[in-house]
């Protein structure tokens, strides 16, 4: 791991080096190894001025590798008070506490230690980190016998120690799935993550899109007149492509629909042509539709602060929804966010009263399993319109594209929307092919760069988290000539690219209405000779090359 | 160091069991006092671990989804690993508690030459698993014909069944080779595979190691420390009709099985094998995922400070005005 490159950039990983990864643990124990902060696994503390917009504690400038980390005089209490407070409110953290046998049935579940070997991403010891303090200071056995009941006091190395482990969890879930009581390390990680921010550590890489989106509308920080600009360039693309200008309805009163999408499909490629097949989709259908600007993020990276922060970031969209009148609400393609619109909207934000049950004005399917939060998938829209055979498509437009599909970790984990996007991608294209039944579906991989651990200076992490991802993309690669990877989430669409590169080169990563575009044969269109990517979607006749005459 | 130390904890039962019975002559200390400390232990700890829990709220509803959500009509729904209405869930309970379900999907990883990380099958667990918990179930309703009188037919049945192979006299009971084999497999998969000995505590070999004892000093006094059985269940029926006796002629080893099953009552609800009643409690596990059908409401949903769209447009009306985009206050 040398060279030219930085730390923070792919080239500087060597696969043959992160292969030798070693699963045997070290030899000292794991209350007596301290944390090795070496670049590449960590990820930049927050910066002050975000954490002060937010009015989150002890605004200051710090970095993991300094010895003193400024905490505040009485961090151990605050710590304390806030593990009490918690087991107080939640139930599922007082179980997840106390009823792990330490069966092991996680440990070889977590793309982290799968990809890296690291005992400590093993779920179970990344859970032990916080039970060995819980047991320590709030059981009895734990007062008692102290470290012969696997307790441990909480001290400044313990601290360290969570901040490097509880921010190399991506909350994905996949553990919980094999875990015969359903312990699930992202309810602990988020718990720890919540302690951790009571004495003011977290990473920028999450608190700046917070920031960004309480005050803007969005994680990426686009401001209004920016999102238009954005959306018209979108308008701009597909008129090139398909012959044929789309609306952009803009904080619309009186609209139908709000359409909330996480705002990485703005920013980056390949995002942006899921974006572009959003708003082809809805144009050919005739949606009365509109987008917001003040509601312009479906994400939300609350999810990986605190609960509180999920609920101030999430307001918006209800809000929003109520003051433009709409009927209801749809959203685009995004994993986490899709956890906090189905499992915390309506409890925290709700209850949606003043909105109809969701309803498809094309197809008059009423979406009776959102009737209470009024909010539906797109691709369960999209579904259900090919299902009543509204949309023409021509999926031969596709055919170059060999496609596997990603299970995005909180659709999966969190929802359990498995048929529908199989069901879409099976119609817009030709060549679909499942990846080994063990890495899809509920037990999908994540793709390493979730929870917002998607940063360049995380870089040796993420590839080491994707690594199992990547093993078996490259497997249908090998098999069966894959060559694109579709996922229904913004964060896979940004690091899986990254993913896909260096461990299965070759296999680009697509949103799955990017394919729906590229079949959708629209009203009055020109011929499509180039998909929204710009390259052909025929195979190019090789010019013969004759020989020059010498 | 944690197994050794768990290891001399049981044999230090073991011996305080046999001088008090062997040795001294504290037989109602460990026939009557220690056992009835247990049982109370158990019963008031397992009940206050129960309230402590379900003290705290749900606040949220978090099920892990592992199949096809309900949606649209024509997708049929996984009703038992992705329930979406309350007999979804007890199917769901039922499989997890009476069947390990998630344990039976376990994966074995691999590594392979090269890149290749592969995801076999790995059952053994979820075999152990169940061999143990049933095979302990068997002993245990087993054991009732020494606590009633006339003894359940179903009870007396089990015996039977149990002892259906017909080896030795007495016949040689099924469930308890399955348990010792079960809990020599717990044992030796814990100990031997590096990454389970990295985490594993003492409070983790303890638990196997005094149901080693109690496994292993039922068989010797089945089939070698010849006690007087009349005598044993005279001192059972005593116990749980509140007249305690001490039969004479009842051999020490006896209370060195007693003494261990006592222990592990009045360990219980202090340790990990409370996962036994916090298993039903598991949020992850036992609700429905209906949460867009019916709103699931959270006691304590503190009220918090959001960023209004009159703030917001505050920051952004000129540019908002610029861009054509609608605006409240012109």
């Amino acid at each position: 791991m040398a060279g030219a490159h930085k730390f923070d950039e792919v080239e500087y990983y060597k696969p043959e080096d992160l292969l030798a990864m070693d699963y045997r643990p070290p030899e000292t124990g794991w209350m007596d190894t301290p944390v090795d902060f070496r670049p590449g696994t960590w990820i930049y503390p927050g910066k002050p001025k975000h954490l002060e917009y937010l009015d989150l504690a002890n605004p200051r400038p710090w970095s993991p590798t300094d010895e003193d980390w400024k905490l505040p005089k009485n961090w151990k209490e605050i710590i304390l008070a806030g593990i009490k407070e918690r087991l107080a409110k939640y139930r599922s953290f007082k179980i997840f506490m106390d009823i792990c046998v330490r069966c092991g049935a996680c440990a070889d579940k977590c793309h982290f230690y799968v990809g890296g070997g690291d005992p400590k991403n093993m779920p179970v010891l990344r859970a032990e980190l916080l039970r060995s303090v819980y047991r320590n200071d709030f059981t009895t056995a734990g007062k008692i016998l102290g470290r012969l009941a696997g307790g441990r006091e909480l001290t400044v190395p313990v601290i360290k120690e969570w901040f490097y482990y509880f921010f190399q969890c991506t909350e994905c879930r996949r553990c919980s799935v094999f875990c015969p009581y359903g312990i699930d390390t992202a309810e602990i990680t988020m718990m720890a993550r919540e302690l951790l921010n009571l004495v003011g550590l977290n990473v920028n890489w999450v608190i700046e899109p917070v920031s960004n989106c309480f005050r803007t509308g969005n994680h990426l920080g686009i401001q209004p007149h920016g999102l238009k600009d954005t959306l018209t360039f979108f308008a701009d693309d597909i008129e090139e492509v398909t012959g044929i200008r789309v609306k952009i309805p803009m904080n619309q009163k009186g609209a139908d629909v709000l359409f909330v999408t996480p705002s990485g499909d703005f920013l980056a490629d390949p995002g942006t042509y899921t974006c572009m097949g959003y708003m082809m989709l809805f144009h050919e259908i005739g949606l009365n539709y509109t987008w917001s600007t003040y509601a312009s993020e479906g994400g939300n990276f609350g999810l990986f602060t605190s609960h509180e922060m999920i609920k101030r970031l999430n307001a918006k969209i209800y809000a929003e929804a109520k003051r433009l009148g709409v009927k209801w609400i749809m959203g685009g393609e995004c994993g986490h966010m899709w956890r906090v619109l189905h499992q915390y909207m309506d409890t925290m934000n709700g209850p949606a009263d003043f909105l109809e049950v969701p309803t498809s004005p094309i197809t008059g399917t009423r979406f009776e399993h959102a009737r209470s939060t009024k909010m539906i998938h797109i691709v369960e829209f999209t579904a259900d319109l090919i299902k009543h055979g509204k949309l023409k498509l021509d999926p031969s437009q596709n055919d170059l594209l060999k496609v596997t599909f990603h299970d995005s970790c909180n659709p999966a984990r969190a929802m359990g929307i498995l048929e529908e996007p199989r069901y879409v991608i099976r119609n817009v294209c030709s060549h679909f092919k499942e990846m080994p039944i063990n890495t899809i579906r509920e037990k999908t991989f994540c793709c390493g760069g979730g929870a917002g651990l998607g940063t360049d200076e995380n870089m040796e992490m993420r590839l080491r988290g994707g690594l199992p991802r990547g093993n078996a993309v490259r497997h249908v690669q090998q098999k069966h000539g894959v060559n694109r990877l579709v996922a229904m989430c913004a964060i896979d669409r940004a690091t899986l690219t990254t993913v896909c590169d260096y461990w299965a080169p070759g296999v680009k990563v697509a949103g799955i209405h990017e394919l729906v575009a590229n079949a959708l044969v629209m009203k009055g269109q020109k011929e499509r000779t180039v998909n929204l990517r710009l390259e052909p979607i025929h195979e190019v006749e090789e010019q013969p090359i004759y020989e020059g005459e010498e | 160091m944690n197994v050794f130390l768990s290891l001399v904890a049981v044999l230090a039962v073991m011996l305080a069991a046999y001088v008090g019975t062997g040795v001294l002559d504290a037989k109602f200390l460990f026939g009557t006092i220690l056992p009835y400390a247990a049982i109370a232990t158990f019963l008031i700890g397992f009940i206050y671990r129960i309230v402590g829990w379900a003290k705290s709220p749900v606040p949220f509803r978090i099920p892990t989804t592992c199949g096809q959500q309900k949606s649209l009509e024509w997708i049929p729904p996984d009703r038992l690993d992705n329930p979406h209405d309350t007999t979804g869930v007890i199917g769901r309970m039922a499989l997890e508690i009476l069947c390990f379900r998630s344990l039976f999907r376990d994966t074995k990883m691999e590594r392979h030459e090269e890149a290749t990380v592969v995801y076999g099958p790995g059952l053994w667990l979820w075999i152990g698993a169940l061999v143990f918990h049933y095979s302990f179930l068997v002993t245990f309703v087993r054991h009732l014909r020494f606590f009633t009188e006339p003894v359940p037919y179903v009870v007396a049945l089990l015996q039977r069944v149990d002892g259906f192979f017909q080896v030795g006299v007495p016949p040689v009971m099924a469930s308890n080779l399955f348990l010792l084999a079960a809990l020599t497999f717990l044992f030796a998969r814990r100990f031997w595979s590096p990454r389970l000995r990295y985490f594993s505590l003492a409070s983790d070999y303890f638990p196997l190691f005094l149901l080693i004892g109690i496994a292993g000093t039922g068989v010797l006094l089945r089939h070698f420390v010849r006690t007087d059985i009349v005598n044993v269940k005279e001192l059972a029926m005593g116990l749980v009709s509140f007249k305690p006796v001490i039969p004479k002629g009842v051999h020490w080893f006896f209370f060195l099985h007693l003494t261990l099953v006592a222990t592990l009552l009045a360990y219980f609800p202090f340790s990990k094998l409370m996962h036994m009643g916090g298993v039903f409690l598991s949020p992850t596990r036992n609700l429905a995922n209906n949460n867009r059908m019916v709103r699931h409401v959270n006691p304590w949903n503190a009220p918090v400070k959001v960023h209004t769209y009159e703030e917001y447009e505050d920051d952004f009306r000129d540019k908002m005005k610029a861009a054509g985009i609608p605006v409240e206050k012109e």
